[in-house]
């Protein structure tokens, strides 16, 4: 008994020290990758258009996995030193914010061997690899709404477009819309933003429809609103509604005016093992030719600007970067919402309960 | 052999029966413990532990203390008067310098900025620039740099995170903050949300608890006075939802209530209405999806107590004279109350926590203290604020208990 005791509390005590020693890890440990993005149609473009390629060409094991965005998970992984993710798609702004809090890498351009100017919104990113450009408008369904809003100012008004609306629950892009609605140029919106009377002004205006709105927090609930015609327009990403039309046969349509223009980039938790497979990969998805590919399923614009020759001229004009839609379009200032975004989320939140 | 034996017994026979019956008293009570234990372990590791360790998240709060050991160290000596001297503001550029280099600077503003909005960004732009500074003045230097560092409440805060613990977050929670000079003061209006929530905590779960109660007890009591041949086919409609996950019904009543659903459809088609009623992402909508999964919760313990009651009582008050609704109201329903208070108070306990069903269904307006406790924890970060919201809905959850305890009796309550 006492015996048998013994020899169990000698194992335990083994597994323990092998547990912690790294040299438990397996040999080809660095032949691997974990790929982390927001799950859906953009994924999916993303596994097709660049991870199937990759690990055909070098016979790397891939493994993905999907989160929403959320940085808590990153810097969880990071704190506890467990870090299973590899690379991450993730917005710009949240980006930037975990740049500053040092949970990502720092990219080293040398590295990668591409010219960092070549890369849209680069300069802003020290952590993070641009991938491809966004875009939330506003999208409605013909079915419901022949004549559908034409300026962002549609979306305000109650009279001649009776009825709920969808919005992302988030002040991000809504406070925007409100000032552009309010009549304020689409140069000056982060000017205006950034006194005490702008923000007062965009929240009274968000207040007139306040009664109007249904919220939606993930991606995928957007076009699902439009769907079930719980909301008369929605704001959403333009590759859902992409999506909804190419692969469902939705008549819905986007309204391209004040488009808000986010950046999605690539990041690398701190702590990750397969750094250099990570930069093997990225040297290659963000290749002129191979970030082009995603567009194939996708209508989201490549970040490299040398991967526009290589885009189907068919999807040119579904692009958030078409000529037509970048008129009125407004670049998401990621320094603005890194300064502002604690107070500004914390007073939405504080907004919407009352 | 033989004699070792007798030796053995002799001398245990000299030892009392009253020692002897309380060792194998203390053998059977370590059995029962070790019998206990797996689990006892188990709750401590998986439950007691990590609220513990997330309840002194709420208290607990050394960023400052950290990242800025010298200041923190120097301001011991400040008597919070008037602006500290240059000793404090040597030792402040010195751990700014540091925080740039080691880029903890984000870190510092983030804190900072949690009590005096704004400044974020002011800490890392005066990191910046500290960190190619080089002069004696420090004092006169550094505010030049930023105006912010000749500001008091600045340095009050500072001053408070010279301790590894703060009350910021629970004040926070229940809408106080620190004033210029550390003194508890009311949050400003448009950020001051907390007590609200709490009261819309307690009134959404009284009312599915009462809701739930008016709804089930007459169900018990048919499910109890049935022959067992169709309380048994009841019995089934009513535990059968408990199997399903709390996701998918909720789901469910978003199609059966939303603006082109079923429910408004019908009522539309039968021309009862003229335009669909909003039914969903709002209260209504949260306390129906609530009331429907937490039915089975009030119901079963109801159920169970109705089952032990003996017609006989009722009978026997109806043979001396009483009326059938005299007979129900003073006999039958008050042996029905250990259920019912079982019921509710399981019912009562568990929507005070819910977090997903509101999220789903309800509105803006309809989020209760859980809900704040996932937006802190997944959006905000601040892991601080999550807690103290926690901690609170956990301490006012067992003072309910309490005085629900001393009002009822839970030893009077019946589970089953």
């Amino acid at each position: 008994m006492s015996k048998a005791l013994r020899i169990t509390g000698a194992w335990s005590v083994m597994a323990l020290v092998a547990g912690a020693l790294p040299l438990a890890q397996p040999v080809l440990a660095s032949d691997q990758l974990t790929i982390t993005s927001f799950g859906g149609a953009g994924q999916m473009a993303t596994r097709k258009g660049q991870i199937e390629p990759f690990a055909k060409k070098t016979g790397i094991k891939i493994t993905e996995d999907e989160y929403g965005g959320e940085v808590s998970k990153i810097r969880a992984m990071v704190e506890s030193k467990s870090v299973s993710w590899d690379l991450v798609v993730a917005d710009a702004t949240a980006a930037s914010q975990m740049c500053a809090e040092g949970i990502i890498e720092r990219i080293d351009w040398n590295k990668l061997g591409l010219d960092r100017a070549k890369f849209v919104g680069a300069d802003q990113q020290d952590c993070g690899v641009p991938e491809n450009l966004y875009a939330t408008v506003l999208a409605y369904d013909k079915d419901t709404l022949p004549t559908g809003p034409t300026t962002i100012a549609d979306l305000f008004d109650l009279r001649r477009f009776p009825g709920k609306r969808g919005l992302y629950k988030r002040p991000f892009g809504n406070i925007e819309w409100a000032l552009i609605a309010d009549g304020v140029p689409i140069k000056d919106v982060y000017k205006v933003l950034r006194t005490p009377a702008g923000i007062e002004r965009a929240f009274n205006k968000l207040d007139t429809i306040k009664k109007n709105v249904v919220w939606w927090e993930t991606g995928a609930q957007a076009p699902q609103l439009l769907a079930d015609r719980q909301v008369v327009m929605t704001s959403a990403w333009n590759g859902r509604i992409y999506d909804a039309v190419k692969n469902s046969g939705k008549h819905f349509q986007i309204m391209w005016h004040a488009q808000e223009l986010g950046l999605n980039v690539w990041v690398m938790p701190k702590g990750g093992q397969h750094l250099d497979t990570a930069y093997k990969f990225l040297t290659f998805a963000v290749s002129p030719a191979q970030q082009a590919e995603p567009t194939r399923y996708m209508a989201y614009g490549p970040a490299n600007k040398e991967a526009n020759a290589h885009v189907d001229p068919a999807i040119l004009p579904d692009l958030p970067s078409a000529p037509d839609h970048m008129a009125g379009a407004l670049l998401v200032d990621t320094s603005f919402w890194a300064e502002n975004g604690d107070e500004l989320r914390q007073r939405f939140t504080a907004w919407l309960v009352k | 052999m033989a004699t070792m034996a007798a030796q053995i017994t002799g001398s245990a026979d000299r030892v009392p029966l009253r020692l002897k019956l309380q060792r194998v008293e203390r053998r059977r009570k370590l059995k029962a413990f070790l019998l206990v234990l797996p689990l006892l372990l188990f709750i401590l590791t998986t439950f007691v532990l990590p609220i513990g360790r997330m309840i002194f998240n709420a208290v607990h709060e050394d960023t400052l203390l950290r990242l800025m050991p010298r200041t923190m160290s120097e301001l011991r000596g400040w008597d919070g008067k008037d602006l500290p001297d240059e000793g404090v503001y040597a030792a402040l550029a010195a751990d700014l310098k540091q925080s740039w280099a080691d880029k903890t600077a984000a870190e510092i503003g983030k804190r900072m900025n949690y009590e005096l909005p704004g400044t974020r960004s002011k800490v890392t732009s005066s990191a910046r620039k500290v960190s190619t500074l080089s002069t004696d003045t420090y004092k006169d230097a550094l505010i030049e740099i930023d105006p912010l560092w000749a500001r008091h409440e600045v340095w009050s805060l500072l001053k408070r995170g010279s301790s590894a613990y703060t009350a910021y977050y629970l004040l926070r929670s229940v809408d106080l903050q620190y004033g210029p000079d550390s003194q508890i003061v009311a949050s400003p209006p448009e950020n001051a949300i907390f007590r609200h929530i709490f009261l819309l905590t307690l009134g959404i779960s009284i009312s599915v608890t009462f809701a739930t109660l008016v709804l089930g007890f007459p169900v018990a009591y048919l499910l109890a006075s049935l022959p067992a041949k169709y309380s048994n086919l009841l019995m089934i409609m009513v535990v059968l939802p408990f199997w399903t996950s709390v996701l998918v019904r909720t789901t469910a009543w978003v199609v059966l209530l939303q603006q082109h659903g079923l429910v408004n459809e019908a009522l539309m088609a039968l021309h009862i209405l003229s335009q669909p009623a909003e039914l969903i992402f709002n209260r209504v909508g949260t306390i129906v999806a609530m009331t429907h999964i937490q039915l089975p919760f009030t119901l079963l313990p109801i159920y169970s107590v109705m089952k032990t009651i003996s017609p006989t009582y009722v009978r026997a008050a109806r043979s001396l004279g009483a009326g059938p609704f005299y007979a129900f109201w003073k006999i039958y329903f008050p042996q029905t109350l250990p259920g019912m208070a079982a019921g509710c108070l399981l019912t009562f306990i568990l929507c005070l926590g819910y977090y997903i069903t509101p999220a789903l269904v309800g509105g803006p307006q309809d989020q209760m203290v859980s809900y704040f406790v996932a937006h802190y924890t997944n959006e905000e970060l601040n892991w601080g604020m999550a807690s103290a919201l926690g901690a609170i809905l956990l301490t006012a959850t067992l003072i309910l208990y309490y005085v629900f305890n001393k009002l009822v009796g839970t030893d009077r309550m019946k589970l089953g």
